[in-house]
């Protein structure tokens, strides 16, 4: 597999001249001062997602995905946190809105998912009063109407008897019920980006499954742009059109989601999918985890954070413990990759140690 | 419930004589007297039966709170008409009508300082919350801390001091005013019992209020609502109140509950004749019927708040209702 490979699929539609993409998120830095020093949650990360299309965000826990998708909601803690660099959503930029706008634009024009559907929604309300509540902050309709729009909107997210089910409470649902039931409120008001946080993390692999199919039905159906954070590459591979890879708050890996199955170019990322567990080995052979633990944001390693933990650290002569390397694009169009590691010997590497044993 | 105060009602007719270490010998020459002479005392033991098995005794004074008693005292009958909680020979008074009489002192003392410091507790713990760390919060946190260390009689007699004979805005003391009688007189005279007793619990609403507001605001679910786009003040006001009150709710009762038996030491700092001071006034006097009439009343009110709170609980939190 060469460069010169012509049938490398693009992993995004460039944007058009003088027209900015959907989300575009530039030079992102999401910084929280404590006693203990400055975290630097987010760290210089861009990227952009247009709409109908899948981003997928993959990363170790404390790897800044979901800080990202928190600051780009406007959630993060605005008291300690220091936020710099741009998000641009339709037109409009974020980081510099004042909070009461962007407050309007949440849960209108970008809504969220989060990962514990249980914990995420208020015990004390029935279901159907938090999709309503959802939908009456926007919509200026009656509560019957807003009542109706919530029945529609558990139906469409394939809750069976949901004019019954509306007025349970979240306690009285499934775990992959309450999941539905959190997307339908996510959806209550047709947003054109959806941030997903895990969506399936707490659920049965089962009911994942079901959980990502109607992911996917209902972008098709609202053509909207989908963020999913996960640790977990089969969702990624199952959903996402491009992938980002994040390791201690910066972009170490970004590309389409072929490339990043078939052509991975960073070693952290050789590590993520060396410990993805698969069905069509055997089971004698053992999974390839990343060494080490993730390291701390608020004293990230000097130059590559990536280096104590990598294998192939020394090959770079020393480069990546003082300089922090460079998001470079390395495979046409957009595959990007930062690594101080030469690309043929990775290349290299990947053909002959890595792949034969995934 | 009943199966409580019952238990309770079994509890303090065993244990109370001997706790008062007095003998039957001398319950009976304080009913009959000083100048009595060993036949009459003989003579009342018999009459009111003090010398039967507890049980006995136990049984007639749970037969009397249904069907009513006679207490035939030598020269006269005296006849307590059901639910009769017995007959106190100290004041020669039926139990019941005393504490009928006393109940409504402690009821305004209890009801009007209660509401002053939820209302206070409660929203100086939301503002503490959402302030946490500034100058108001941390005011409102010391003033709480020696609210709680404090006790009634001394800030009860500290604001005696100050406010009704330094100030002279009662020169003569509180006193209490039935509010039949004159409801501005009863209001004006319970102000400062009232913002006593609120002071101290008021405190201690505060700083629970303020840890479950801190602690609710950290939960996903107010991230979620949040992250549906409302504003502040609904995330607040209804999403994260509704969690921090429950909490509250269940003190609440029980301070209520126990309030409502006796305000004992605010009522003996300011002289109150509530239920309270009559059951310091009865201990002291030996006045056994008056001191198992007053338990009885107080633990019917813990038990029967403590049950609104479970009624009141699976109205407010529906995980608790039976499917």
């Amino acid at each position: 597999m060469s460069e010169a490979e012509p049938a490398v699929p693009e992993p995004s539609s460039p944007p058009e001249e003088g027209r900015r993409p959907f989300l575009e998120v530039a030079d992102l830095r999401i910084h929280f001062p404590t006693d203990d020093g400055l975290v630097k949650s987010v760290d210089g990360l861009s990227f952009a997602v247009e709409r109908g299309r899948t981003l997928g965000i993959v990363g170790e826990s404390g790897s800044g995905k979901s800080v990202t998708s928190l600051g780009i909601l406007g959630l993060h803690n605005r008291k300690n946190a220091r936020v710099s660099g741009e998000i641009w959503l339709n037109g409009k930029e974020l980081v510099s809105a004042d909070p009461d706008d962007v407050r309007r634009l949440r849960g209108r024009d970008m809504a969220m998912i989060f990962q514990d559907p249980l914990s995420s929604m208020h015990p004390f309300f029935t279901v159907g009063a938090q999709i309503v509540e959802a939908y009456r902050i926007h919509n200026d309709v009656s509560k019957k109407v807003a009542r109706k729009h919530a029945i529609d909107m558990l139906g469409r997210v394939g809750i069976p008897t949901p004019d019954k089910r509306v007025d349970d409470y979240p306690h009285q649902f499934s775990g992959g019920m309450r999941q539905r039931a959190m997307i339908a409120m996510a959806l209550s008001c047709d947003p054109e980006l959806l941030i997903a946080d895990e969506p399936t993390t707490a659920l049965d692999v089962t009911v994942q499954a079901q959980i990502l199919d109607l992911l996917r039905d209902l972008q098709r159906e609202f053509n909207s742009a989908i963020i999913m954070i996960t640790h977990d590459l089969g969702v990624v591979a199952e959903l996402a059109d491009d992938v980002l890879v994040m390791y201690g708050g910066r972009c170490v890996e970004y590309g389409g989601v072929d490339d990043m199955f078939h052509r991975p170019l960073h070693p952290y990322t050789w590590g993520l999918l060396g410990s993805m567990p698969r069905l069509d080995r055997a089971r004698s052979e053992r999974l390839m985890p990343v060494k080490g633990a993730p390291p701390s944001l608020i004293n990230l390693p000097s130059g590559c954070a990536f280096h104590p933990r990598c294998a192939y650290a020394e090959l770079t002569c020393g480069l990546s413990e003082t300089e922090v390397p460079e998001l470079r694009v390395e495979l046409e169009p957009t595959h990007r990759a930062a690594c101080h590691l030469d690309a043929a010997e990775r290349r290299r590497v990947w053909d002959a140690e890595i792949r034969p044993k995934l | 419930m009943l199966v409580v105060t019952s238990m309770v009602t079994f509890g303090i007719f065993f244990v109370l004589p001997k706790l008062a270490g007095q003998t039957t010998d001398q319950i009976a020459a304080t009913y009959a007297g000083k100048a009595a002479t060993e036949e009459v005392i003989a003579d009342i033991k018999e009459r009111l039966g003090l010398d039967d098995p507890v049980v006995v005794q136990y049984a007639r004074f749970a037969k009397g709170i249904v069907a009513g008693q006679n207490y035939d005292n030598g020269p006269s009958e005296i006849h307590c008409p059901p639910p009769c909680l017995g007959y106190s020979f100290r004041t020669s008074q039926p139990v019941l009508p005393t504490l009928l009489d006393r109940a409504p002192v402690t009821l305004s003392l209890a009801l009007g300082a209660s509401i002053l410091w939820v209302v206070f507790g409660v929203s100086i713990g939301i503002l503490s919350a959402l302030r946490r760390g500034s100058l108001f919060d941390r005011a409102a946190m010391i003033t709480a801390l020696a609210g709680v260390s404090l006790p009634i009689y001394f800030t009860g007699l500290l604001s005696l001091t100050i406010f009704a004979y330094g100030l002279k805005l009662w020169p003569k003391g509180v006193k209490y005013i039935p509010l039949t009688e004159s409801p501005g007189e009863w209001f004006y005279n319970l102000i400062l019992p009232w913002v006593t007793l609120a002071f101290l619990t008021a405190a201690l609403y505060a700083r629970l209020t303020r840890a479950g507001m801190l602690d609710t605001l950290g939960e996903d679910y107010i991230r979620t609502a949040r992250a549906k786009g409302l504003p502040e003040r609904t995330v607040i006001g209804k999403h994260a109140l509704r969690s921090s009150l429950t909490p509250i709710l269940t003190i609440f009762g029980l301070d209520l509950g126990v309030l409502l038996g006796g305000a004992v030491l605010t009522e003996s700092t300011f002289g109150l004749p509530g239920l309270g001071a009559l059951s310091i006034q009865s201990i002291f006097s030996g006045d056994l019927p008056m001191v198992i009439g007053v338990v009885l009343v107080a633990t019917g009110f813990v038990v029967f708040l403590n049950f609104l709170v479970d009624v009141l609980y699976a109205v407010v939190d529906p995980r608790v209702r039976l499917s």
